[in-house]
């Protein structure tokens, strides 16, 4: 296992680097001088005179780097040009909605993703099946926004049930801060669900047509026994890996959801920063969500690598 | 010749047997129709008695097996009767047949890799059936799993429990099977292919195991291959089937030796025999292959590949009867049994 | 001795060739038959839509806004300005259409020659397993977000991101389907028969490969029509005043209580499209399974 961790915990580093590089020299493929990109309302020469200084912007690229990796490592991401706030204290504020929405969503989604699965694969030819099927199709066709601009219109303006927008932080007040997010997460979680309930059940068909689960019937399991502790458990070892790879989709939604229901998080910071030209936020914007991709796949793999013994004890995936 | 002497006993000796299969017939639903698999399979299994069901791929002898504890799938139409020391198994409530699966009857199959979980120990998923049938805990259960390891000869059992099964070799994940397949002291091991998927050297040693575990628990074995070699190594008696039907019934030697139905000689022509194939004589291979049926013809199914076949074969189907009027363990269907035993054969077991 | 004659056996009815097995399959699929249709005519309606759409997409109308569908001469109704709903989706649905394709053809074009590469060559797959690692580290949008902020938002620049956001897709399934088949027995009878790698690629391998290529195809475009009213929705897109589904949703967004069917009606639409090719697609990958139907 430790070679197989190793192996990937240095890719990964390595992409990680290569995501960094792209990013610096993103805002440097602006066109025209960078010094004014970056520059707020004052563009007088002695500001822009600073803003190259502390930016390091005439001098080599290399050093540039450096010193931004550097600022970087250590929380610094520059001020929001518009506001003057420190990038990292707007981070600070944002981040905790976006993943108490986001751990919500997957928690929903699993839930739902494989209960859905695997009962769509084990009644096979009941009407069961088809409509978890069919549920599934619909949410993996549905447009999230505009699922939610319906959810907000016939659940919440119309009904009352439940706030369009707006959010209260969770330590202030838990009921409250749930009822906020309960909606934008249900519809964020959506698309999540429908993949790995479709996963699932592919998973879990091509466990339960296996070997081994003939092995288990010829027991004399019990039919539940035999679908828990043989099938799915393996069906969820192909199921962890696939929501891995699903994650930058939801932080994708997340944008979008937060967009629309006024959710002070990480997504809507970065759609204000695109409009409002506000680079700073928008390079660490990019940097934040490649590096928390990267490192959750990391931790995916290493899951992955405790839940299979097949790598845990010899180091070679199956 | 009476009846019974005519038709004969499926079973070889007095004592009651154990299993009792009669006229099982299996059938299978398809998009194509209905396909038959099994016709009418009648025989016995004695305690204490190995039985080694052979034939080609294809001719029933795999799903004469699973249907034995109703494990076909529910495509599967099945009809006819197996009987377990007196209790009828076919259509049996699923519940009684999960009492019976693992505990009284009990399987190992082909491929021992992808038979075992790959996510569990061994010593879990043999502890499984412990637990299950026998509701022993946790604990005892992997005590007694130990044991039942070193029973099947695998060597340092104690730390071999707590391994997965990619770490065992073949022959170690076999005799795997065979220790949770034994675990609550079954009547009847089902063993499908035991030994096909397994180098030739590692075959022997768990055929062996098998033999020890019938002389040591009294267990019956009913062994299903395609290989005569294990066969003539462990059976006590033989059935040859062809085409979803048995086509001849013997003990082991008096087949090798007398082989009275035409199949049953052009498969043992096949196979390479010292003294029969010495020198330059050449294997005889049987023409064709064997037929996929939608129902089973009121002919002989051998007819097309049979090197003695005329018209009658092809009206009716011969009936499983005893061959020579007074050796009634000895039963073939056939219309032209081969006629004396070979001469050179005689010479070779003289 | 006999000579031994091996008699005819028939094992499969002649003529029964891959490509027509397939297309009978589908044909008894009635789910892949309806959904094949839907897809043909939404593909006419859109590229005609020009020529068929009953008003100009900007004719505006600030006699009759807020129409509601049914109102003689707007089947669909009429939104804030008094712009035809129904004109104006179909001419959505064409923008939509040509985005997403052109971005998945696109991502074709890079993606499979760089699996072929990445399945085949080991010195290749490093390179490329780290190049795919890069670009799925940027989720769509913040992709798409980054390239909005350098040249500003576009239908080009739309179609751009949601290209790349399908291209680590296709790598992956081209490259792991060319390992399988480059350990089968028939690639290696060409090289012993001393065919280049070029050659067994072109010719034996990217062949074999076409049916997950296809199935892939049909996955991508419904999540690049999706991608791109996205895009639209947010405004990193097509920009107004060019039809798009996603820039009408987001129109639609401030009067929706007064006007929910400009709300609701192009949603329907862009979920219309996905879905059928998500049916498709599901049916496709279902008769191109060679283990045959394990409904």
């Amino acid at each position: 296992m430790a070679r197989y961790l190793i192996t990937r915990a240095w890719q990964s580093a390595l992409t990680l680097l290569l995501s960094t590089i792209v990013v610096f020299l993103g805002v440097r493929a602006l066109p025209g001088d960078p010094a004014l990109a970056l520059a707020g309302e004052d563009r007088s020469p002695e500001a822009l005179e600073a803003i190259r200084h502390h930016y390091g912007l005439d001098q080599p690229l290399p050093l540039q780097f450096a010193q931004y990796v550097g600022r970087a490592a250590q929380g610094d991401f520059g001020e929001s040009i518009r506001t003057g706030i420190p990038v990292s204290s707007m981070l600070t504020t944002a981040l905790p909605v976006t993943v108490e929405l986001a751990v919500l969503a997957i928690l929903l989604a699993a839930a739902l993703g494989v209960g859905a699965g695997v009962l769509a694969a084990v009644r096979r030819g009941h009407p069961a099946e088809w409509l978890a099927n069919g549920l599934a199709l619909v949410g993996l066709s549905v447009p999230h926004f505009w699922l939610a601009l319906l959810a907000i219109l016939y659940l919440s303006v119309a009904t009352g049930l439940f706030p369009a927008s707006g959010f209260v932080p969770l330590l202030d007040n838990p009921v409250d801060n749930l009822h906020h997010l309960i909606l934008p997460a249900v519809i964020l979680g959506t698309g999540l669900a429908a993949i790995i309930m479709r996963q699932t059940r592919s998973a879990m068909l091509d466990s339960l047509s296996s070997d081994y689960v003939r092995t288990a019937k010829a027991k004399g399991l019990r039919p539940r026994a035999v679908i828990t502790h043989h099938a799915l458990r393996n069906s969820l070892i192909v199921v962890v890996t696939i929501v891995g790879l699903q994650l930058g989709g939801l932080i994708s939604g997340a944008v979008v959801t937060e967009q629309i229901f006024g959710l002070p998080g990480f997504g809507k910071m970065t759609i204000d920063a695109v409009f409002q030209r506000d680079y700073p936020v928008i390079q660490a914007v990019v940097l934040l969500t490649a590096a928390a991709y990267i490192v959750i796949n990391f931790l995916v793999d290493l899951l992955y690598s405790v839940i299979d013994p097949r790598i845990r004890v010899t180091g070679d995936p199956a | 010749m009476t009846t019974a002497e005519r038709t004969g006993t499926p079973s070889s000796t007095a004592e009651a047997p154990v299993l009792e299969v009669r006229d099982l017939s299996v059938a299978f639903r398809t998009e194509g129709g209905t396909v038959s698999a099994v016709d009418r399979v009648s025989l016995d299994l004695a305690p204490g008695e190995i039985v080694g069901m052979v034939g080609e791929s294809g001719c029933g002898k795999s799903v004469t097996a699973m249907s034995i504890a109703g494990l076909l799938p529910g495509s599967a139409r099945v009809t006819g009767s197996v009987r377990l020391q007196g209790t009828e198994l076919v259509g049996t409530r699923e519940s009684v047949l999960r009492r019976v699966r693992g505990k009284e009857i009990a399987y190992i199959f082909q491929e021992p890799m992808t038979s075992l979980n790959p996510v569990l120990t061994v010593g879990r998923q043999i502890g499984e059936v412990l637990q299950v049938h026998e509701r022993m805990s946790g604990r005892a259960a992997r005590a007694r799993a130990v044991e039942l390891l070193s029973l099947v000869g695998i060597p340092s059992a104690a730390t071999r429990v707590d391994n997965y099964p990619h770490q065992l070799s073949g022959g170690m994940r076999q005799r795997v099977m065979i220790a949770m397949a034994v675990a609550c002291g079954p009547k009847v091991l089902v063993a499908d292919e035991p030994t096909t998927a397994l180098d030739v050297t590692v075959q022997a040693g768990i055929l062996q195991v098998l033999r020890d575990l019938r002389d040591r628990l009294g267990t019956s074995i009913l062994i299903i291959t395609h290989d005569l070699g294990v066969i003539a190594d462990i059976a006590d008696r033989v059935v040859v089937m062809y085409a979803g039907r048995v086509v001849e019934r013997a003990p082991v030697t008096d087949l090798f030796a007398f082989p009275y139905h035409q199949y049953t000689a052009g498969l043992l022509s096949a196979s390479p025999t010292p003294g029969v194939h010495a020198g330059t004589q050449r294997l005889q291979e049987i023409p064709g292959l064997v037929p996929v049926l939608s129902t089973q013809p009121d002919a002989c199914t051998f007819a097309d590949r049979c090197p003695a076949a005329d018209a009658r074969c092809r009206e009716a189907a011969p009936p499983l009867e005893a061959v020579r009027p007074a050796i009634t363990d000895h039963v073939a269907a056939c219309w032209h049994p081969c006629p004396a035993p070979r001469a050179h054969v005689e010479e070779a077991t003289a | 001795m006999t000579v031994l004659t091996v008699p005819t056996v028939d094992a499969a009815p002649a003529g029964l060739t891959r490509r027509t097995r397939v297309l009978r399959r589908l044909r008894r699929n009635p789910l892949a038959v309806v959904s094949f249709v839907v897809l043909a005519l939404a593909t006419i309606i859109a590229v005609l839509s020009p020529w068929l759409a009953p008003y100009a997409v900007e004719q505006t109308d600030f006699g009759h806004t807020f129409a509601a569908p049914g109102t003689p001469g707007h089947v669909l109704g009429t939104d804030d300005l008094g712009r035809d709903v129904l004109s104006r989706i179909m001419l959505g649905a064409r923008a939509s259409l040509q985005v997403a394709i052109l971005a998945v053809a696109t991502s074709l074009v890079i993606g499979v020659p760089l699996g072929l590469a990445a399945g085949y060559f080991r010195a290749w797959d490093a390179v490329i397993s780290r190049f795919t690692d890069l670009l799925l580290a940027f989720p769509f949008l913040i992709m798409a977000v980054g390239l909005a902020a350098i040249r500003g938002a576009s239908l080009t620049n739309a179609a751009v991101a949601v290209g790349i956001a399908q291209i680590p897709g296709v790598i992956r399934v081209v490259r792991s389907d060319t390992l399988r088949l480059k350990s089968l027995d028939f690639v290696a009878a060409a090289v012993v028969d001393g065919a280049s790698d070029l050659w067994v690629l072109a010719r034996h391998i990217l062949p074999n490969a076409t049916s997950v290529i296809l199935v892939q195809a049909t996955v991508a475009i419904p999540v690049a029509i999706l991608g791109e009213a996205v895009l639209s929705f947010l405004g990193l897109g097509i920009q107004p005043p060019a039809p798009s589904l996603g820039t009408m949703l987001a129109t639609a967004q401030q009067f929706a209580a007064r006007a929910p069917w400009a709300a609701v009606l192009p949603g329907v639409v862009i979920m219309g499209l996905a879905l059928a090719f998500n049916v498709f697609g599901d049916a496709l990958r279902d008769a191109l399974d060679p283990k045959g139907d394990r409904r």
